[in-house]
């Protein structure tokens, strides 16, 4: 009886919440917006360096954003890895033997990375970027990880965090050397804007893709102890 | 009303859904996906309502893009800190919320 209560209580709360969320909107949406921001992006976007307007509101005009989101992305990598026990990020239980599988990422593996590459470069005229870019780099690992293709190199060792701090500490140069040369923080000097936003995404790509890989491999809890230790209760 | 304004309408809804799974449910998997339901629905509001205003606008775009990557990363990283939670308890949900019927051994 308590149990129904409660969920009748919990949907009424919800309810209203929608039913006042859904009102705000409905207000709001036929007041017309105080700044013309899409007119205003048109107009600066030649000052930006690159064509396409979401990359050049991403990584010029609020560069902010995105410097504290792959800060955000490095603490998450980082808390993820502390808490996987393993101490390579290949697992040697997931190498197969299907040759198959092997035929087949033969093929793609080059593929994604191509797609890839092709994504961070297309980032500057059309959709694309860095983190469509990563987001494939990191499932091309995935997909090298449970196809059990070696992957020495993720070893949580000195390229692993080196992969997963260059993207912020690129950033983080950029915009403090911007500072110091008497622009303001984060605005890129005149001239080589295209080159400097090229080379964050590069390095920003890499470093996400690692985050998500790093994330994914330090889910499972392989130890043995461990999960003796949770079944035993 | 225009398509753009249903998006925004759906976002709310989906606000409300996952609110209600967030609040209702206990296993912490199901938690976490009402969780990014929520998520969904803010960031289809973020789009959708400027859209009706003024035609597309690619800064609420660009800041959903961002918001995009970091529920990803924060989406992994509650379900590493979940599977640690389970190893070490056996638990898959919290402490106190006795109701819950997939929970494990308590």
């Amino acid at each position: 009886m308590i149990w129904t209560l409660r969920t009748l209580f919990i949907a009424v709360v919800c309810l209203a919440f929608t039913g006042v969320l859904a009102a705000s909107i409905w207000t709001i949406a036929d007041k017309p917006s105080p700044v013309n921001l899409p007119q205003l992006l048109s107009e600066n976007l030649d000052r930006s360096g690159v064509e396409h307007p979401v990359t050049a509101v991403l990584l010029n005009f609020r560069s902010y954003d995105t410097l504290l989101e792959i800060g955000v992305l490095v603490i998450a990598g980082i808390a993820g890895i502390s808490m996987a026990k393993t101490a390579t990020l290949e697992d040697p239980e997931l190498r197969t033997s299907d040759s198959l599988l092997y035929a087949l990422q033969r093929w793609f593996v080059p593929l994604m990375l191509v797609l890839a590459g092709y994504l961070l470069w297309a980032g500057s005229d059309r959709p694309g970027g860095a983190f469509q870019a990563g987001a494939v780099l990191a499932a091309t690992g995935v997909l090298m990880r449970l196809g059990g293709i070696p992957m020495e190199f993720l070893r949580p060792g000195r390229l692993l965090r080196l992969g997963l701090a260059l993207g912020f500490t690129v950033f983080l140069l950029v915009a403090v050397a911007s500072a110091i040369g008497g622009e303001a923080f984060l605005a890129y000097p005149p001239g080589i804007t295209k080159t400097l936003i090229v080379i964050i995404e590069s390095v920003l790509t890499l470093s996400i893709a690692m985050v998500l890989l790093a994330l994914f491999v330090s889910a499972p809890v392989n130890d043995a102890e461990d999960s003796e230790e949770g079944s035993s209760s | 009303m225009t398509a753009p304004l249903l998006y925004a309408l759906v976002g709310a809804m989906l606000c409300g859904i996952g609110l209600f799974g967030l609040l209702r449910l206990s296993h912490l998997l199901r938690k976490l996906l009402a969780f990014n339901i929520m998520g969904s629905g803010v960031f289809l509001v973020m789009v959708g309502l400027p859209q009706h205003q003024g035609g597309q606008d690619p800064v609420p775009q660009a800041l959903v893009l961002t918001g995009i990557v970091v529920a990803i990363a924060a989406t992994a990283l509650a379900i590493v800190l979940i599977r640690r939670y389970y190893h070490l308890s056996g638990m898959t949900s919290l402490e106190g919320e006795t109701t819950s019927r997939e929970g494990g051994p308590e």
